[in-house]
């Protein structure tokens, strides 16, 4: 394994490991709330339970090479592009998990909420999201795993990243050059990973659960 | 028992004094009907019912009757399709749904506890929806684990999944009476409990609701459990009340074969079992010495003719709440009470377990 690349540009790994890391946070963080929007759409009314999920798995299949290339004649290359491409691709896991999250909720823990005088939106924030939050929360690690992946592609738009550096180093080809991207990438999703992990064992059901165990 | 006529009571202005003072709300349904969207025939048909202030009525039933969407007319989960309720003197829907459920216990028989937060806080939820100040939801909490018998300082930190089903349910029950409300609806609130824990918890929601008087609407199919803690029954059946009348008026003088069947009226040992010892003793013998075996008024005869097959003695001692003797029951005083109605119990019949 060449690993000079890294050895000698360890900053400059980092910092794109930074930006590609702050890039796929950026893509959660609007493809979350859009994607609760639709989650609790497709859960409360039932009749487009399918027509949301259907769509959103759809868009899923549409190849991310293909996607880029449709969206370049409108918005050009860089950031705005890669961005709708990210958003689009986490869909599938928010919105999927939201609404397995919700709907895995006992409807008789919400008939007592609502007996006992909370309204809508006390309801939801107060008893609904909390006990759907560990299946959501596992839908957002699959969803930024998977935005970490995807994110090394929007590389190739220039949008940065370590997708940057790694196809630099296939125009160059210098092997070491993408090595050190991937190994870099490697280790952004398994540290990303452990951290959300931690995550689900801090949300209110989790808590519950470790204390009935314990 | 007098009730607020002026405008209901101000639960935020109730101090949280020691439990005991709450009192009951007057009911009125007024030619109640409700037709769901899919159905033509009725699931509640016209049915208008007065219950008094802190009475304890327990609508009995097959699935199907009706008498869990008469329940929930009243807090509006379910709307009426025509009629309408009133309590005390406010229609249901004067309010908003949920400043309306504020003032109504609520217990369900999934006992519907959030399994995301600690006792306390279930227990907590009324209050702080009504904005008390934190010490005195703290305070209340403690008293009212305390009334259902759960020591707060073993429960209030525990979550809910840490419960047995029956501790589960007197978590549901504290948390229904948390703002000591006037009207408390119940809906098969122990029907997934077994025996043993299900009498236990009958007995102690008696004991709470003779101490606190809310009035309380219960739904059972349970004819046993209806006995036992009604003062009043309203039996049902595809949507109408064909009976409304006390325990014991039902078991002795059902409406129809309909009442008759549902509450075993004509088997012997089924009226044994639903007869209070209180309503067959008759005044003690004085002279003839008493009696050694003791039994409670509020048991039931059955209970009675066994201690009697036990013991060889054919006359029992009948004790008031606190112990002291009251009267006396003897076998043909059993005998008397049984056979007032039915002359002989056909034999015949089946002793058909409801």
């Amino acid at each position: 394994m060449d690993l000079r690349y890294l050895r000698e540009n360890t900053d400059v790994v980092w910092e794109k490991m930074l930006e590609h890391l702050s890039l796929s946070l950026t893509a959660l963080a609007i493809a979350l709330p859009l994607a609760i929007v639709l989650g609790v759409l497709a859960t409360r009314v039932r009749w487009l339970t399918t027509p949301i999920v259907t769509a959103v798995s759809i868009l899923y299949t549409i190849p991310s090479f293909a996607f880029m290339a449709f969206l370049i004649p409108e918005f050009g290359i860089g950031r705005q592009p890669a961005m709708i491409v990210l958003v689009t691709y986490a869909q599938l896991f928010l919105v999927r998990n939201i609404v397995a999250g919700l709907k895995s909720v006992d409807p008789s823990i919400l008939e007592a909420a609502r007996g006992l005088g909370m309204n809508e939106a006390q309801l939801f924030w107060k008893v609904w999201l909390p006990l759907a939050t560990p299946v959501i929360v596992a839908g957002i690690r699959t969803a930024l795993l998977a935005i970490i992946a995807m994110a090394t592609l929007i590389g190739y738009i220039n949008a940065g990243g370590l997708g940057e550096l790694m196809f630099a180093g296939i125009g160059r080809d210098y092997p070491s050059q993408v090595l050190a991207g991937v190994i870099a990438v490697a280790a952004l999703a398994t540290v990303t990973d452990l951290v959300m992990r931690a995550l689900e064992l801090l949300t209110p059901v989790a808590r519950a659960r470790r204390h009935a165990a314990g | 028992m007098c009730r607020p006529r002026t405008a209901a009571v101000r639960y935020d202005q109730v101090t949280s004094g020691t439990a005991g003072t709450t009192g009951g709300s007057e009911i009125r349904l007024e030619q109640l009907t409700k037709i769901y969207g899919h159905s033509d025939r009725p699931a509640v048909d016209n049915v208008s019912l007065t219950i008094e202030p802190g009475e304890f009525v327990v609508l009995l039933g097959p699935s199907g009757c009706g008498k869990t969407t008469l329940l929930k007319m009243v807090n509006r989960i379910h709307e009426p399709t025509s009629g309408r309720i009133m309590i005390d003197d406010t229609e249901v829907h004067q309010l908003p749904a949920s400043q309306l459920r504020r003032r109504i216990g609520y217990v369900i028989q999934q006992t519907g506890l959030f399994p995301h937060m600690r006792i306390e806080d279930n227990v907590a939820t009324v209050p702080k929806l009504l904005r008390w100040d934190k010490g005195r939801i703290r305070q209340r909490v403690r008293e009212l684990l305390e009334l259902v018998g759960l020591p707060p300082e073993k429960y209030a930190r525990r979550y809910p999944m840490q419960l047995s089903g029956g501790e589960q349910q007197r978590v549901g029950l504290a948390r229904a009476l948390a703002a000591e409300p006037t009207t408390m609806l119940m809906d098969e609130p122990f029907g997934a409990l077994d025996a043993i824990t299900r009498t236990r918890l009958q007995d102690e929601l008696k004991r709470i609701h003779r101490q606190l008087r809310p009035t309380t609407l219960f739904v059972t199919h349970d004819i046993d459990e209806a006995v036992r803690l009604a003062d009043r029954i309203v039996v049902m059946r595809n949507g109408r009340v064909v009976q409304f009348a006390t325990p014991l008026e039902i078991v002795t003088d059902p409406a129809d074969d309909f009442v008759a069947d549902l509450v075993g009226a004509n088997d012997v040992l089924r009226r044994m079992s639903l007869i209070p010892v209180a309503s067959a003793a008759s005044a003690r013998a004085r002279d003839s010495g008493e009696p050694s075996e003791q039994i409670s008024g509020s048991a039931f005869l059955r209970e009675a003719l066994g201690r009697m097959v036990e013991s060889g003695q054919d006359r029992l001692t009948v004790v008031d709440e606190d112990g002291h003797p009251d009267s006396e029951l003897s076998l043909d005083d059993i005998r008397r009470a049984v056979g007032e109605e039915s002359e002989i119990p056909a034999p015949h019949r089946a002793a058909g377990d409801h």
